[in-house]
């Protein structure tokens, strides 16, 4: 079975400044709900805080819960349903507090005396205290940067330094999406999204690196031909490819974002999130930047020779 | 058959034949003991078998201020003996401790003294209003870095102890950077009782009680040098209520918990109520006879991290060095405090800086949507693969069924701990790993409509995307690396995983799937291949 016949040539480069215009503007979509919502929606690995997930034997409401934790003085505070259980809660409290009883023993102890005592079943507890945060805070930014540096030493040394700019720039291009469309969906950020992000930027590099192998291949075998002609060929080369691998990775996220359970589930996301605008970058963004890069330095050249 | 397609299918049965060694123990129960003794199952981290992980940081200073105040007393002690007049001692900022003298000789007296003793301090002389002078000694910044350090081992020590009596199967505890410690224990029942033990400074003291002091006054915040107030607890048995009676000690501890020798549980017949039973040393056996032989018909008060427990009448001299420590304990607490009484006190206090606990049944569901996820995931790919590359695809399938073997073996060989963003990991690889047979195959097609015969075409087609491959994987197992370096917990899991996974479908996606063609290729003569 074939989905994309040999012949195909789709006219990828041409389309460029579309793709420009697109890419700008979900990235200007994404800036202005991070500038609006002021900043990443830190979860409270980053943030600090306390958050206990509580499944109740019998069918409650986010109101009665939080009337049966109104006589603790927890500040602000959420109550969401989570997960496919209907009874199933999850309550993050901003604050936390270092002290051997903390805060979670404290809600524990108050969903006890308002559920009783063996109606709650406190399933997960975490606290991340406010020093710790910061911590991993700049521990998850340092893990990208470095993650980005090696890939520009690798790619360089493999290919060209041009290659891997463009390859960067796309990295950089998925990664600000995927945390723009966070924002947009109101989405926590934490340790295993910032996994989510690293996976994404190793997807998104595995497919712009196939395109650019080809591009290097095709260079000497159309030595005749425009630049732009055989980045697009090479595109064309390995689309069937592209969208094979593209379609079976989302296929497996897909079943984690739908079967995961919600522990998982927001990682799922950003990896499906990931997954389609790292497609979209090495076919769209990746490729044509080695273009646009070209034509500056030919014109470059054109404006010394005069 | 060519003999390199015998050796290199057979390497490949050896991999599979050594990959399912290690793998039984971890789904198969009833294993001879040379085999579960040879490989572990696979590890499972706390977010799928519940468990607790813990960071607790030492609060340092607070031992560097009772190392101060350690200090203080021996000072007492030698101005003392050696009749130096003074009028003052105390602690200040912390580290430093301060004797304030009438004059200049009574200065150059406890100068001297102390720079015979304690060669190590830094002394400092400031005059202050009234005619006083100040000998100010501080501790050098070596100390005080040495203090600290001690403070986070042996507190790190302490809880070893601790968790040994506890009762936790393959706990780890570890020190992280400055004074920070990490604790796991995996499939832990009671988190809350765990914690209180584990954190518990289980300081215990005992302290004279001021009779003469008015109470009144005590509680509003008059005290008599030398004195400060401490709350009795008392638990009503019947309602559980607890409350707390005012009562003044005096500061100077009579005898601390560190001479203790053995602490254990025992019942009050009379109340059938358990009680604490604590043997001290030698050292603090004869201290204790001097103390109540010194104070018959005195209260003493035993005090526990500045908690009074009890306030007995020293009703004779008690010469055996035993005592006990009663506070309607319901029978628990009194286990754990004989626990944590036992393994010895904290140094300084700790505080909780992070803590995440999962409880078993949290952890089971995972594992069993994890595996659901897994296993829905690879049968959309199966299917995808076999109706896109047909024939081929089968062998990509095959590989990818190999994959997942050699994974899993990998992760129980390496010892390696299975977490839930492992899992995710694992799906991902799925995902990735048949892309290197995409590639190989989408190279085997074009060769094949260059008109090339099937078994030159996936021989180019192998050779031309081989690089490609190693280049896309290597850059992603960077990716991994990095995460690995920065990750903690969960997140390493899965940076582990993805590595793992990484470095076993390259060699099923290149090697084993193309020993299969060969193997196909090599017993007849196909015009046409199935891709």
């Amino acid at each position: 079975m074939q989905i994309i016949r040999p012949d195909t040539n789709i006219d990828f480069v041409g389309k460029r400044m579309l793709a420009v215009i697109l890419s700008a503007a979900l990235i200007l979509i994404g800036l202005v709900s991070l500038t609006v919502k002021g900043g990443p929606n830190y979860g409270i690995d980053f943030a600090g805080g306390t958050l206990v997930q509580v499944l109740f034997e019998e069918k409650t409401d986010a109101a009665a819960i939080k009337q049966a934790l109104a006589g603790l003085d927890l500040g602000s505070m959420s109550v969401q349903q989570f997960g496919d259980e209907a009874s199933e809660f999850l309550i993050r409290v901003e604050s936390s507090s270092d002290e051997l009883k903390g805060l979670s023993n404290q809600i524990g102890d108050s969903l006890e005396t308002g559920y009783g005592p063996d109606k709650v079943d406190i399933r997960r507890v975490e606290m991340v205290g406010p020093q710790v945060g910061k911590d991993l805070r700049s521990k998850g930014i340092k893990a990208i940067f470095y993650a980005m540096i090696g890939i520009l030493v690798y790619i360089s040394w493999r290919f060209e330094f041009r290659f891997a700019v463009g390859a960067l720039v796309a990295l950089i291009h998925d990664v600000v999406i995927t945390l723009g469309v966070f924002s947009l969906f109101g989405k926590e950020i934490d340790l295993p999204i910032i996994a989510a992000f690293l996976a994404i930027i190793g997807y998104s590099l595995n497919d712009t690196i196939i395109v650019y192998d080809r591009i290097r291949e095709n260079l000497a075998k159309y030595n005749k031909e425009s630049f732009s002609f055989v980045v697009n060929r090479s595109i064309n080369d390995t689309l069937s490819r592209t969208l094979m691998t593209s379609g079976t990775t989302l296929l497996v996220v897909l079943a984690l974002f739908v079967l995961g359970g919600g522990v998982i589930h927001n990682f799922a996301f950003a990896m499906l999130v990931g997954v389609l605008i790292g497609t979209y970058s090495s076919i769209f963004v990746a490729s044509p930047l080695l273009v646009f890069w070209e034509q500056r330095k030919a014109s470059g050249l054109a404006a010394r020779t005069e | 058959m060519s003999k390199s397609i015998k050796m290199r299918g057979g390497l490949v049965l050896l991999c599979l034949v050594l990959a399912l060694f290690s793998l039984a123990p971890t789904f198969i129960d009833n294993l001879p003991a040379w085999w579960t003794d040879s490989v572990d199952p696979i590890h499972r981290g706390l977010d799928l078998q519940g468990g607790m992980h813990l960071v607790l940081a030492v609060d340092v200073d607070k031992a560097v201020e009772s190392r101060v105040d350690t200090l203080i007393d021996q000072t007492e002690a030698l101005l003392r003996e050696k009749d130096a007049v003074y009028k003052r001692i105390e602690r200040r900022q912390g580290d430093r401790l301060v004797v304030i003298v009438y004059d200049e000789e009574a200065g150059r007296q406890v100068e001297s003294l102390m720079a015979e003793s304690y060669p190590s301090l830094e002394q400092e002389t400031l005059p202050v209003a009234g005619g006083f002078i100040e000998k100010h000694f501080r501790l050098s910044d070596d100390e005080i870095e040495n203090t600290r350090d001690y403070a986070v081992r042996q507190a790190l020590e302490t809880m070893r102890n601790r968790v040994d009596q506890f009762g936790v199967s393959e706990p780890t505890l570890q020190r992280q950077s400055g004074n920070r410690i990490l604790i796991q224990l995996p499939g832990v029942a009671d988190p809350d009782r765990a914690i209180s033990l584990l954190g518990k400074t289980a300081r215990l003291e005992f302290k004279m009680v001021a009779e003469e002091a008015n109470l009144q006054d005590a509680v509003a915040g008059k005290l008599e040098p030398g004195t400060r107030i401490l709350y009795e607890r008392n638990v009503n048995p019947s309602t559980g209520a607890v409350t707390e009676t005012p009562i003044v000690v005096y500061d100077k501890t009579a005898l601390t918990g560190d001479l203790l020798a053995d602490a254990n549980v025992r019942i009050d017949t009379r109340f059938n109520e358990p009680y604490v039973a604590i043997d001290f040393n030698s050292v603090g056996a004869k201290r204790f006879d001097q103390i109540t032989a010194a104070n018959v018909g005195k209260r003493m008060a035993i005090v526990l991290d500045d908690t009074v427990y009890s306030a007995p009448v020293i009703r004779e001299r008690i010469s055996g060095g035993s005592a006990q420590i009663s506070g309607s304990f319901t029978s628990q607490e009194a286990t754990d405090l004989a626990i944590v009484l036992r393994a010895g006190s904290l140094p300084a206090p700790v505080s909780i800086m992070e803590n995440r606990t999962v409880g078993p049944s949290l952890g089971l569901d995972s594992i069993s949507k994890g595996i659901k996820s897994v296993i829905v995931g690879g049968i959309l790919v199966v299917v995808a693969m076999v109706i896109y590359y047909q024939l081929s695809g089968v062998v990509a399938v095959i590989a990818l069924v190999l994959n997942l073997i050699f994974i899993s073996a990998l992760l129980a060989l390496l010892g390696a701990t299975l977490t839930l963003p492992g899992i995710a990991g694992i799906v991902l690889t799925v995902g990735m790993a048949v892309d290197a047979n995409v590639l190989i195959f989408e190279r085997i097609r074009e060769e094949l409509r260059l008109g090339k015969a099937p078994k030159l075409a996936i021989e180019v087609g192998y050779g031309k995307a081989f690089l490609t491959i190693i280049d896309a994987n290597l850059t992603t197992l960077l990716a991994a690396l990095v995460l690995f370096q920065f990750g903690t917990g969960p997140v390493k899991g899965f940076a582990v995983t993805l590595s793992i996974g990484i470095a076993a479908s390259l060699f099923t996606a290149i090697f084993v799937s193309r020993v299969i063609f060969n193997i196909y290729l090599d017993s007849r003569a196909v015009k046409r291949l199935s891709i």
